[in-house]
């Protein structure tokens, strides 16, 4: 599986909040940020603690701006976020390759 | 999450003990050689492993330029590694400069470089530290005891999936001349969190 996303990319978590396990944080949800770099591949945690057959997905540090997530604060703040809980923001740039 | 503050080591470590005894049962581990595992780990995990990578990116840029780039393989020219658990975790070193500021947090649960900083402070696994540093950073660490310089960005780094983050402090000023173990002797466990300046 090759990384769908590229840095420099604008992405938006998942919207949706489930009832397990996840490694999205709340805080973080339905946000748009920046890819900063690729992780490489490692089995998504949400569905490996409930027992679910999972492939490594790529894994990407994503950058926001406090200000997008708390609609307060100058800083930055980083999250490491699988791919499947990733989606392109439309009318962005996204790497086709 | 329960906003109950007390005892959570407590109630962590009885869970953990909880899940090991069913481990043991069921014949997936065996306790004499978790123990074992468990033991060699610690004994290598240490602070002084995390600074002796700072004094040494500090001394030498091309290791440092290394470091940052990947941390995994240049630790092994020190003779570490992010090995030790189940799986080698990713190294993300971040380095501080005069425009631009780290701190380390893990806000779902308490993900940690524990080869490098040895086991994490307490208030690292509070629900306090966790919730606040990604909200209000600058005003964590003026709790500190850090009033950093207004003019400098702050990016705060959340460990959410296998990598585990390391701040590469600023070298403090009037150290030129001193020796590798001298300047590692100067980093402290806060500074490498990046809740504290060295």
């Amino acid at each position: 599986m090759t990384d769908r996303f590229s840095p420099g990319t604008r992405v938006q978590t998942c919207r949706t909040d489930p009832s397990h396990h996840s490694r999205l944080p709340r805080y973080a949800r339905g946000a748009v940020g920046t890819i900063l770099e690729p992780q490489g591949q490692h089995p998504l945690a949400d569905d490996r603690a409930r027992g679910l057959p999972c492939d490594p997905l790529p894994v990407y540090t994503v950058r926001f701006a406090a200000r997008d997530l708390f609609d307060e604060g100058e800083h930055s703040v980083t999250l490491d976020i699988w791919e499947s809980n990733l989606m392109p923001v439309e009318g962005a740039e996204v790497d086709q390759g | 999450m329960s906003g109950e503050h007390h005892g959570t080591d407590a109630t962590l470590a009885a869970q953990v003990r909880h899940v090991e005894a069913l481990l043991e049962e069921r014949g997936l581990v065996d306790p004499a050689e978790l123990d074992r595992a468990l033991e060699a780990f610690l004994a290598r995990a240490s602070p002084a492993n995390g600074s002796r990578v700072v004094a040494r990116a500090w001394l030498d840029a091309g290791f440092r330029a290394r470091l940052l780039a990947d941390g995994n393989t240049a630790l092994v020219e020190l003779g570490l590694s992010m090995g030790g658990g189940l799986q080698e975790q990713r190294l993300k070193v971040v380095e501080n400069t005069a425009d631009a500021h780290n701190v380390i947090v893990c806000t779902l649960c308490s993900c940690y470089p524990i080869a490098l900083l040895g086991p994490s402070p307490t208030w690292y696994k509070s629900e306090a530290y966790r919730s606040r540093v990604v909200r209000g950073p600058r005003a964590v660490l003026a709790e500190f005891g850090f009033d950093l310089d207004p003019a400098v960005a702050i990016t705060v780094w959340d460990a959410s999936a296998e990598t585990r983050y390391l701040v590469l402090p600023r070298r403090p000023a009037g150290t030129h001349g001193l020796d590798e173990r001298s300047l590692a002797a100067l980093v402290t466990r806060n500074g490498l969190i990046g809740v504290a300046p060295v």
